[in-house]
């Protein structure tokens, strides 16, 4: 629990959430920039299907045998390969370990910010090692004293005892000394600042003990304590790293870039770079890098992580777009009229901003366990030392009690509790694929009784699917495969892909042209073939609910193509288990009411909202907070980057937008939607097994704290005390796994 | 107990250098890949002579 405490308050300047600057958050671009140069050398490269040795020796052969490489590393945990090659390329690079069997995609490593961490990570367990070995040592020498050693022996053991723990205390002890002391500035009695007593005090009085030629010295029982705890610390901290380094990942894997439009041509040049009145060109296929206006070009624009529509909107010159928006049929020229911060992005961080602050005031239960036991402490370590005053009047029997009630009640297995319980609930819940990015995340998860859903690419993939295959005649099917396979608009990949499994093979067809915002239109045997709008087509444009297509061959009547979005796999199940949970589930999103209205009636969602607009959507969580509803966002768009912040806890695909995913605190890796309702399961257990882990706490310490204030404790009690209580608070936790 | 004189910076050397070890090993940075280092003792790569 003290970690927990110590490190929620040093986070709120450091974490990797929205906080001061929400713009740097949400585009974080800028900074890449400047560290671009650093790294120059070092290709970084995700191998998402590595897994044995075979595969380490593969790609490390085949990329030490690519001339112009100096040295190849491949990391199994990470699934990562750290290339040293000057001068070239991810896109050099990636070929040749495909060549040898494996997908590898490009990693921007500014993006990647795992040194500094590592550093981090490295300082604690190189404390924990110390401490450690200290421990062992003065246990060993403890044993002796335990077992009856008297006079000069027992005083050399002590000395021993000391020369050991002293210096190891000023160094393993650090992270809880720089706790307390910023915790003391801020004008708060943190977690650590308890323990940082018992260690100076005990310590103290231990030297002094041992000098005098005292009975007890509590070196063991300080050095134990210190151990303990930074295994907490050390827990705590990678439960974290792990999932920040796998967040950080995903946000490396959308290298973001523009194509420039110079006077000598097009170049390449990173998004943070470009400034508004800049030229782009946007491929179809492409996300939009920045706001602007199109001056040429035609294409068909896919807004869903912006608005929740379904439907592609046509695009024309005069055109405003939006950063994040995808560009889908053709070729389109822009001018910048905003970029980087200014864009529209950075319109919705202030509405996150504000929302962000109230969630950063969650008080965990090991904050609320903390107000309440450091007073209670302190008391009782001051009340024993003025009782013996008074009782016995003997100073130095005096503080021999305080400091033995404050190192029995040092809160050892307390420090165990918390980490522990989220060491293992995160890992079980990071191989069902869910990310917990936030320390409390999963505390305020086990409250939540409403759970609001977002629809396009939420609850749907985002992506249209053929609804009848039958209504095409068999005859043209080849023809309709042959039109839209080298199309990149979604209708024609969903027509294309529904034809090609199927094992339609496509006819040639000759002149086969995409005309942008319009469709595609081609030769078949001297005959005219055209797919898609139908006001091109010639056709009536009839009462559509769903999107569609028009396909005509030759002076043949048109044919409607209806396609629906695809539901995420496990969508049913997930909603069915949330209700089964007891919370109340909710629809909300931008899209239109029929489109809508047909995914809420499949999944038996009765409170649905359409056409919502993401400052509507905010308000609605936040008036449902409001009313006491602890409410669970799941959404991916930038529509719903504001509720996500607004709401207690949220949840986002991987396959959401980068600030989308920021504003969230668990990311949900694979596609399907199963794991959330289980998420909620853990996060429940999860808190149960924290309260045990407190009782099991107190518990110990209603036993042991009367013993120390009646003066009976001796370092022996003190260690097995400590001891037995962390074991058993460590394998409750395990019990999660 | 006069061995004690001896027994103790003994055990303290001893349990020093295993200190010194993991502390080199930590700066060496041997726990960057533990799932990595755990597969690559499998490969007979550098089975014959040692990676140059």
């Amino acid at each position: 629990m003290s970690d927990a405490t110590a490190q929620g308050f040093e986070d709120q300047g450091s974490d990797s959430r929205l906080s001061a600057c929400p713009a740097c958050d949400v585009a974080p671009i800028a900074m890449r920039i400047a560290q671009e140069k650093a790294r120059k050398d070092e290709v970084i490269l995700s191998l998402p299907g590595i897994h044995c040795a075979t595969c380490i020796t593969d790609i490390e052969r085949a990329l030490n045998n690519h001339p112009g490489v100096d040295s190849a590393r491949v990391n199994l945990t990470l699934r990562r390969v750290t290339v040293k090659a000057p001068g070239l390329g991810a896109d050099d690079l990636i070929p040749v370990v495909e060549r040898a069997g494996y997908e590898a995609l490009e990693l921007d490593p500014s993006a990647l910010s795992s040194t500094a961490a590592d550093r981090k990570g490295r300082d604690l367990l190189m404390r924990t090692g110390v401490a450690g070995f200290a421990m062992m040592n003065v246990m060993l020498l403890s044993v002796a004293v335990w077992s009856g050693a008297e006079g000069a022996t027992r005083d050399l053991f002590h000395m021993v005892s000391a020369m050991i723990a002293l210096p190891t205390i000023a160094f393993a002890g650090q992270p809880f000394f720089a706790n307390a002391r910023r915790g003391l500035r801020h004008g708060k009695v943190v977690m650590d600042f308890p323990i940082s007593l018992a260690l100076i005090l005990a310590s103290g009085m231990s030297l002094y003990e041992t000098m005098n030629s005292g009975r007890h010295a509590y070196f063991d029982g300080v050095v134990t304590l210190c151990f303990f705890l930074l295994i907490g610390r050390y827990l705590d901290y990678r439960t974290r790293a792990v999932a920040r380094s796998a967040a950080e990942e995903l946000t490396a894997l959308e290298v973001p870039r523009a194509f420039r439009i110079t006077d000598t041509g097009e170049e390449l040049v990173p998004v943070a770079a470009l400034v508004p009145g800049d030229l782009i060109r946007i491929r179809p296929g492409s996300r939009v890098p920045a706001d602007g206006r199109i001056t040429s070009g035609e294409s068909e624009i896919d807004r869903s992580l912006l608005t929740g529509e379904s439907l592609p909107v046509v695009a024309a010159p005069g055109t405003m777009l939006s950063a994040g928006e995808v560009n889908l049929t053709g070729l389109l020229t822009v001018r910048v009229t905003a970029a980087g911060r200014d864009s529209s992005l950075a319109q919705l961080t202030e509405l996150v901003a504000n929302a962000e602050s109230a969630r950063g005031r969650y008080t965990t239960l090991a904050q609320q366990a903390s107000a309440l036991y450091t007073p209670i402490v302190h008391i009782v370590a001051f009340g024993s030392f003025l009782g013996w005053m008074i009782h016995a009047g003997d100073l130095r029997m005096a503080v021999n009690v305080a400091a033995a009630v404050l190192i029995i009640t040092c809160p050892c297995a307390l420090g165990l509790a918390v980490p522990a319980v989220m060491t293992a609930a995160s890992g079980r819940l990071f191989r069902k694929g869910l990310l917990i990015k936030d320390a409390t995340a999963l505390e305020r998860l086990s409250e939540v009784d409403t759970v609001i859903f977002d629809k396009t690419g939420t609850l749907t993939m985002g992506t249209p699917q053929l609804v009848d295959p039958d209504v095409l005649p068999v005859e043209h099917r080849p023809v309709a495969l042959a039109l839209t396979e080298g199309s990149s608009h979604p209708l024609s990949r969903a027509l294309a892909h529904a034809l090609a499994t199927q094992g339609v093979t496509a006819v040639t067809l000759e002149r086969v042209t995409e005309v942008p915002g319009h469709g595609v239109e081609g030769l078949w045997q001297g005959q005219p073939v055209r797919i898609g709008r139908a006001d091109w087509i010639g056709a009536a444009p009839g009462q559509g609910r769903v999107a569609s297509t028009w396909l005509r061959i030759a002076d043949l009547p048109p044919i409607r193509l209806e396609f629906e979005d695809r539901m995420r796999p496990g969508a049913e199940e997930a909603v069915a288990g949330l209700r089964r949970a007891g919370c109340r589930v909710m629809l909300l999103s931008g899209d239109t009411q029929t489109a809508v209205a047909d995914i809420a009636g499949r999944l038996g969602i009765a409170e649905w909202r359409a056409g919502v607009t993401p400052v509507d959507k905010a308000e609605a969580v936040t008036g449902l907070g409001a009313q006491g509803a602890r409410i669970l966002m799941v959404g991916d768009g930038l529509n719903d980057t504001a509720a996500l912040a607004a709401a207690h806890v949220a949840i986002s695909p991987a396959s959401a937008l980068d600030a989308a995913r920021v504003a969230s605190d668990i990311v949900l890796m694979g596609t399907d939607l199963r794991p959330v309702p289980e998420a909620l399961a853990v996060a429940r257990s999860a808190r149960k097994r924290i309260k045990e882990n407190f009782n099991i706490s107190f518990g110990y310490n209603i036993f042991a704290v009367p013993i120390a204030i009646l003066g009976f404790a001796t370092p022996l009690i003190a260690a097995l005390a400590m001891s037995l209580s962390s074991i058993c608070v460590t394998l409750n936790a395990l019990r999660l796994r | 107990m006069s061995i004690v004189a001896i027994l103790i910076p003994v055990t303290l050397l001893l349990g020093g250098l295993g200190l010194a070890a993991f502390v080199w090993s930590l700066m060496r940075q041997q726990y960057e890949d533990p799932k990595g280092d755990a597969e690559r003792i499998l490969s007979s790569e550098w089975d014959d002579h040692p990676k140059p």
